[in-house]
């Protein structure tokens, strides 16, 4: 494919690029043509700042996006239940 | 027969007159020399397509490929601009017909060439070289697997406003186009409608499938690399722009 079909929600955040360190302002998510993984099409994300060369990449098979889907909502799950304890409000 | 060639980046004057960076690749020879501009695919202005037009040269094209993301991130990598570009909506078709149409003007100029010109380009590229062929003055077009000439409604935008299909009407360049039977973007069946459309329109072209490749099969840095296809692909390029640019 070649598609302009693409996500892309608002965050907050940090990420650590080519350019170091910045803060996150938007993201694109998209599945369509790798630059460098080995797959006809992958799940791609782009964290983006506020300079094009502030991006973190991710080009991932749909197999291992739906894992780190999974493990991203495993890890909120208990990481916020946990803090949520320790701070005695649960 | 001596081959040698120059490969460079430089400037070209593109939409609206702004300076934008390209790729020339030309023979070291006299002339008088056919022209061919590429639209890269959209992954971006990557090594595979200056060595796309570094096989033009060395066939005896004057090969020019504008970075159609320039502007997008001027002083970024190729492909932090290519994530620009998406993350802007993609670069509109009106400047990149004003980029490509500044790039024939700019092989035209050139002291070797014929004047003859031609627009080729894969994937996305494939899609502006049948837009050019319908709004740019130019002696041929070449579409490699172009996804989006057919667009339903909803994937109209401000960027890419008409369906490229639409302007069949207008095209006035002859057209060659090489497509996967097992792309998804285009499909099989919308290979066969823009066959339809060009021929109800008496359009000057030759269309041409290949069973076991899908999309991207020129390329030869992706696993979607077809050897067969490609090759064939590469003679019939040559054939088709060898008749329709001879000086």
């Amino acid at each position: 494919m070649c598609s302009y079909i693409t996500e892309q929600p608002t965050l907050s955040g940090s990420a650590k690029g080519g350019a170091g360190w910045f803060r996150i302002q938007a993201a694109s998510v998209y599945f369509d043509h790798p630059q460098h993984a080995l797959d006809d099409h992958t799940l791609n994300v782009d964290l983006l700042g506020e300079r094009p060369d502030q991006r973190l990449a991710l080009e991932l098979s749909a197999e291992a996006a739906r894992a780190l889907v999974t493990s991203i909502e495993a890890a909120l799950a208990a990481g916020e239940a946990s803090h949520l304890r320790s701070s005695g409000r649960s | 027969m001596y081959d040698g060639m120059l490969a460079e980046t430089v400037q070209i004057t593109g939409d609206g007159g702004d300076l934008i960076a390209a790729y020339l690749a030309r023979p070291l020879a006299p002339g008088p020399l056919p022209g061919v501009v590429i639209a890269h695919h959209m992954p971006g202005w990557d090594e595979w397509t200056k060595e796309v037009a570094r096989h033009f040269a060395r066939n005896g094209y004057l090969a020019l490929c504008p970075h159609l993301f320039h502007r997008d991130a001027p002083d970024a990598s190729p492909d932090d601009a290519a994530a620009a570009a998406r993350a802007n909506g993609g670069a509109p078709d009106d400047r990149v017909m004003g980029d490509l149409g500044g790039a024939v003007a700019t092989v035209r100029a050139l002291t070797n060439s014929n004047g003859k010109v031609a627009v080729l380009g894969h994937c996305s590229g494939g899609r502006q070289a049948y837009l050019s062929a319908c709004r740019l003055p130019i002696d041929a077009a070449v579409d490699c697997y172009g996804g989006g000439v057919i667009m339903p409604d909803e994937n109209l935008s401000p960027a890419m406003p008409v369906a490229p299909i639409e302007l069949t009407p207008q095209m006035q360049a002859p057209l060659l186009g090489l497509f996967g039977n097992e792309d998804r973007f285009p499909t099989a069946e919308q290979v066969d409608q823009i066959e339809e459309t060009l021929k109800a329109n008496g359009k000057t072209y030759e269309i041409h499938r290949y069973d076991g490749a899908g999309h991207a099969f020129f390329c030869t840095v992706r696993p979607s690399y077809r050897v067969e296809a490609a090759l064939d692909g590469w003679e019939r390029i040559f054939t088709f722009l060898g008749h329709h640019l001879a000086a």
